[in-house]
């Protein structure tokens, strides 16, 4: 099981970022524990620079903006 | 042609698909004024008459606003592929004051910045080093000088206007960093964030890309800012065809114009700090100020007051930013615009 975290505040691109990464994940049925970040202090522990982050098995794989559906679906 | 077939195409062959659409674009803006000349003379109107004006200045304006705000958005969204905020943060770490808050400023307009990232990149700045004024200059500069206000100014106002607003936008960023940083106010950010300075950054290792990726950031940044402005780009244009045609042109001259009394541009600056709007809301607002004959420093400075400062960005600030250090902010900032503004309505 892959341990997923999405890192942000809030804003549109973060929820956006969530939804797409659920329904991916849905799709190629991968089994995934799925959590929102949105504690600013932790984000910043967490040493993410731009929102929306995501981080798979506490490794950044993106930051800053919603990912591409291709670059999520290589997640998984 | 659907933006989905574009970027297939652009994976084939990047150069061609980009030399094609330089030429596509260059013949559109060559043929402007035919095209509109042509869309007045079919609806069976004169130039001469009320409507014929408005609607000339309408077809006119359109295309040439929305060719000028494509062609500078694309050329951002491919600059963006070369500056990351990683990449930024490390040119500006450890820098003075000074050079440093020269380089965060013109950085601030060429870095790929989304405004519900503020807060971790002002955090992250100061984490890695960056001073509390240099990060600052990054700060207003990234918002207030941005392609769109740019491409809108370039369009409906001349190049003069782009280029004026975009150097006064970097002197505001500059200066009010410099003051900021001047004044030492360190012990007003919140405890965790100084605690914060220690950490360490996670390592993020973009990957490597080529110039087919690039273009396809060019066309991906037309469409995501391209297709959320667009629906006040039209308002704008239209409040300025209508003013165009109907509007006697010195119906705002007395409150906001180059006469006006004195308290007229802190005015326009002060009412435009609470206010929110992305460039693209305020042009219609900015286009029917001036075309009433208002002053364009005084639009200009509000205009910036606008987009550089706002109520919900400093809701957002004050997680990490003592009730002082933000005072600090927003007064330094207006009191710069409003230099802005007097400069410009003395010297025009």
């Amino acid at each position: 099981m892959k341990n997923v975290k999405v890192l942000g505040s809030g804003c549109a691109n973060c929820a956006n970022t969530l939804k797409l990464i659920e329904a991916v994940a849905l799709a190629k049925g991968a089994d995934i524990h799925l959590e929102k970040v949105e504690d600013m202090k932790q984000i910043m522990m967490l040493g993410v620079l731009t929102t929306p982050g995501v981080i798979i098995d506490g490794k950044l794989v993106h930051a800053g903006g919603v990912p591409a559906r291709a670059k999520v679906e290589s997640w998984f | 042609m659907s933006t989905a077939t574009g970027i297939a195409v652009t994976r084939r062959a990047p150069w061609a698909w980009l030399v094609l659409g330089l030429a596509g674009w260059i013949a559109a803006y060559a043929s402007l004024t035919p095209f509109a000349d042509m869309v007045v003379a079919a609806l069976g109107l004169a130039r001469e008459t009320r409507l014929g004006e408005a609607l000339h200045f309408f077809v006119y304006d359109t295309p040439k606003v929305m060719l000028l705000l494509t062609g500078i958005v694309f050329a951002m969204g491919v600059i963006h592929t070369f500056v990351s905020p990683e990449r930024t943060r490390a040119l500006l770490s450890g820098r003075r004051l000074g050079v440093g808050n020269v380089m965060a400023a013109t950085l601030g307009i060429v870095t790929p910045f989304c405004s519900c990232s503020a807060v971790p990149l002002f955090i992250g700045f100061l984490a890695a080093g960056v001073p509390l004024g240099v990060t600052f200059s990054f700060l207003i500069a990234a918002p207030m000088v941005n392609e769109v206000a740019l491409a809108l100014l370039f369009g409906l106002f001349g190049w003069q206007v782009a280029a004026l607003y975009l150097g006064l936008g970097l002197v505001v960023a500059i200066v009010a960093g410099l003051v900021i940083g001047r004044l030492g106010m360190e012990r007003h950010l919140e405890g965790w964030v100084r605690d914060m300075q220690a950490t360490q950054p996670a390592e993020f290792e973009a990957p490597a890309i080529g110039w087919a990726e690039r273009i396809d950031a060019g066309a991906a940044h037309v469409k995501q800012i391209v297709g959320k402005v667009w629906p006040y780009i039209l308002l704008g244009i239209a409040v300025g065809a209508g003013i165009h045609g109907y509007v006697p042109e010195d119906f705002m001259a007395s409150i906001m114009g180059r006469d006006a009394p004195w308290w007229s541009l802190p005015a326009a600056v002060l009412i435009g700090v609470p206010m929110y709007s992305n460039a693209a809301g305020i042009i219609p607002v900015v286009e029917a100020l001036l075309g009433k004959g208002a002053a364009l420093g005084t639009v200009l400075a509000f205009m910036m007051s606008v987009i550089a400062l706002s109520l919900p960005e400093m809701i957002i600030l004050r997680k990490v930013l003592k009730p002082p250090l933000i005072a600090a902010f927003a007064g330094i900032v207006a009191a710069g615009i409003l230099l802005v503004g007097v400069i410009f309505n003395a010297t025009l």
